[in-house]
């Protein structure tokens, strides 16, 4: 497999905690602006296989690449999330004690040491952006609000909305629509859907309604490898998947 | 530019009121003893004075806490270090001005030295005879050991529980150190017999009132840079770090450096505190460094309301100005009220007296932070005006632990 033109590049990774194999010789590539949705029953990996492209878990084995040339294993969480990688949690994850504003203005790109934070002046153009996020993740009219106020689903939006401000290569999107009404799930499809015109997506999700609203390819774990690949037509047509996931 | 900040209503209103009473206090108490009459009613007695100097030394100090307690859940129970480290810095200084006045009459060994025989003055007392080099040491000894125990501490991802008992046990580790005679830095004894400071003698009443308003002024000041730094940017990175580490790492910031910054500086403004509190009590021994002193600290600014900036100050005027009286009236039932004050401020008052007076006040509006997006359209950004809820920890009713309260959403 050629490395080159794809985003993320995962081969033969594995890795074990006290003995037990959370990944198994896991091998899994995404193209440059490609969206993937990644399925399996729990335990399969899923959280895992995120952990280790964030830096936040090392391989024991097996190579992951990010943008065709930068080896993910030797770099941490914050270089990694310098690098363009930006990840959302299983559980929404926001400053609840700051506004929907200041979530989003930590979250927004620029520089990440202490004295310019320190002395930070808030410009013209970081409004705008931060406008337009709001504007993207409908929240608009809650700018002001405390992040804690927020109703599950509308942290959930809030949360793509701080990936969205980081502008990274590659989004990395954990059950984005776990708890969320079936007028949300819709409304986060369509908004995955946009988000994936310019960006690299993984979005791991449960709900297989969502997956078919998204419409791409379907990447099928079980215990810690890849069980099925390809159009969610095939993967819910495939045996295997079938039996250990979907169920008869 | 801030200080449309300043007289802005609420919180920020409070701090400018704080300051401005420190200010006030620097300058009345001071007259009210040197000016006026003994027999007036409105005299302050010079040891009132003393006193209520010493009470805004640990003022400073429980400020210094609760820039990395309340803002960035560090529960450090050895903060007691960094103040007794400034005071031994500023203790050396007034050992050295003794001069030949000593009991032993040693124009360059202190009294102490000549008695365990030292023949010459150790390496590290030199430099100690300016009161530059002293105040140096005085902002820079805390501040290097915070900075060199937090590099490792906070890159090692030492936190909660853990990162309290180091802390602990640091403090621990110096008590023991100074104890030691060999040590030179006058053993249990620790120093004492001071004469003068800046060629005034220490004891006289101007004096006092000068340390007294130094230390106002001191504490004044350092409301103003704590406020400055929670309000900014960074400061509302500091509480992100502390509601949800793991998120602000995976945005791309190095938490372990967020934690380090506050930690230093508040290490240093410990040790500012010790340095003034030590001419105020014409003592500094190695029971500074007793664990249980950082303790009471917590308990100051719990009392407070920690995360409030206002909240630690009164705690410690209030709990320490009980102390005085209770210890006269029943000195031995201190421990037990002190003991049991904790308690009920942690039940009944989770959020310490500030933190309860606001949410029964907030109660009437809901709360909502002022947006600022339109304001850096038209204005060019200025200081990132803070919504108001935010700078407070804002956290339920109720909700009051050791440290960082929920564990990290990072799987």
């Amino acid at each position: 497999m050629s490395k080159s033109n794809t985003i993320l590049y995962l081969d033969g990774v594995s890795v074990s905690f006290d003995g037990f194999r959370a990944i198994n010789n896991l091998s899994l590539v995404l193209d440059k602006g490609e969206m993937r949705a990644i399925i399996g029953p729990n335990g399969a990996g899923k959280t895992t296989m995120m952990d280790i492209v964030t830096g936040k878990t090392r391989p024991d084995e097996g190579e992951v690449f990010f943008d065709g040339q930068v080896d993910l294993t030797r770099h941490d969480e914050a270089e990694i999330a310098m690098m363009g990688i930006g990840r959302k949690f299983q559980k929404p994850t926001v400053f609840e004690s700051h506004s929907v504003e200041d979530n989003l203005m930590l979250a927004l790109k620029g520089p990440r040491s202490i004295f310019p934070a320190l002395f930070h002046r808030r410009f013209a153009a970081e409004a705008r952006r931060i406008d337009e996020i709001l504007g993207v993740i409908r929240l608009g009219d809650k700018r002001g609000d405390l992040a804690a106020s927020l109703s599950h689903g509308q942290k959930q939006w809030l949360e793509i909305g701080m990936l969205l401000a980081q502008d990274p290569k590659l989004l990395l999107v954990d059950e984005p629509v776990a708890g969320m009404t079936d007028a949300e799930t819709e409304e986060t499809a369509r908004l995955l859907r946009d988000i994936a015109r310019d960006h690299s997506v993984i979005v791991v999700e449960h709900d297989m309604h969502f997956v078919r609203e998204l419409g791409v390819k379907v990447t099928c774990l079980h215990e810690g490898s890849v069980l099925s690949e390809g159009t969610l037509d095939f993967v819910s047509a495939d045996e295997r998947v079938v039996e250990v996931y979907l169920g008869r | 530019m801030i200080t449309g900040r300043f007289f802005a209503p609420g919180a920020d209103r409070r701090i400018a009121i704080t300051i401005f009473v420190l200010l006030a206090a620097a300058i009345i108490v001071p007259l009210l003893n040197l000016a006026v009459s003994p027999a007036s009613a409105f005299y302050i007695p010079p040891y009132m004075v003393a006193l209520t100097g010493k009470y805004l030394c640990y003022a400073l100090l429980a400020l210094s806490l609760d820039l990395v307690w309340g803002y960035c859940g560090i529960l450090s129970l050895g903060h007691g270090a960094f103040f007794a480290l400034g005071g031994y810095a500023m203790g050396m200084y007034l050992m050295r001005q003794i001069g030949s006045r000593g009991v032993y009459g040693n124009p360059v060994l202190p009294d102490f030295m000549v008695f365990l025989n030292y023949k010459e003055l150790p390496w590290f007392w030199h430099g100690f005879d300016h009161f530059w080099f002293a105040a140096l040491m005085v902002l820079a000894v805390p501040g290097l050991l915070a900075f060199v125990f937090g590099w490792f501490a906070f890159r090692s991802r030492v936190t909660g529980v853990y990162l309290s008992i180091i802390t602990q046990a640091m403090t621990y580790a110096l008590l023991l150190a100074f104890f030691r005679n060999d040590m030179g830095f006058g053993g249990n004894n620790g120093l004492t017999d001071f004469k003068d400071i800046l060629g005034f003698n220490v004891q006289a009443d101007a004096t006092r009132s000068a340390l007294f308003a130094a230390s106002a002024v001191t504490l004044a000041l350092a409301v103003f840079v704590t406020w400055a730094i929670v309000g900014s940017k960074y400061g509302k990175l500091l509480m992100a770090v502390r509601d949800a580490e793991s998120r602000t790492r995976f945005l791309g910031w190095r938490a372990e450096n967020v934690k380090l910054f506050a930690f230093t500086v508040s290490a240093v403004m410990a040790g500012i505190a010790g340095a003034l509190y030590v001419p105020q009590v014409g003592i500094i021994n190695p029971g500074e460094f007793e664990p249980s002193n950082s303790i009471e600290v917590v308990i100051w600014a719990a009392v407070g309301g920690r995360g409030t900036i206002v909240g630690p100050i009164i705690g410690a005027l209030l709990v320490n100005a009980g102390k005085s009286w209770f210890t006269g009236v029943l000195p031995e039932l201190w421990l037990f009220a002190l003991g049991g004050l904790f308690v009920a401020v942690t039940l009944l008052l989770p959020k310490g007296i500030v933190g309860m007076w606001d949410s029964w006040r907030g109660n009437a509006g809901t709360p909502r932070a002022v947006p600022l997006a339109d304001k850096a359209h038209t204005g060019a950004g200025l200081v990132s005006a803070t919504s108001k809820p935010a700078r407070s920890p804002a956290r339920n009713p109720g909700e009051w632990s050791w440290s960082d309260p929920e564990p990290q959403a990072a799987e």
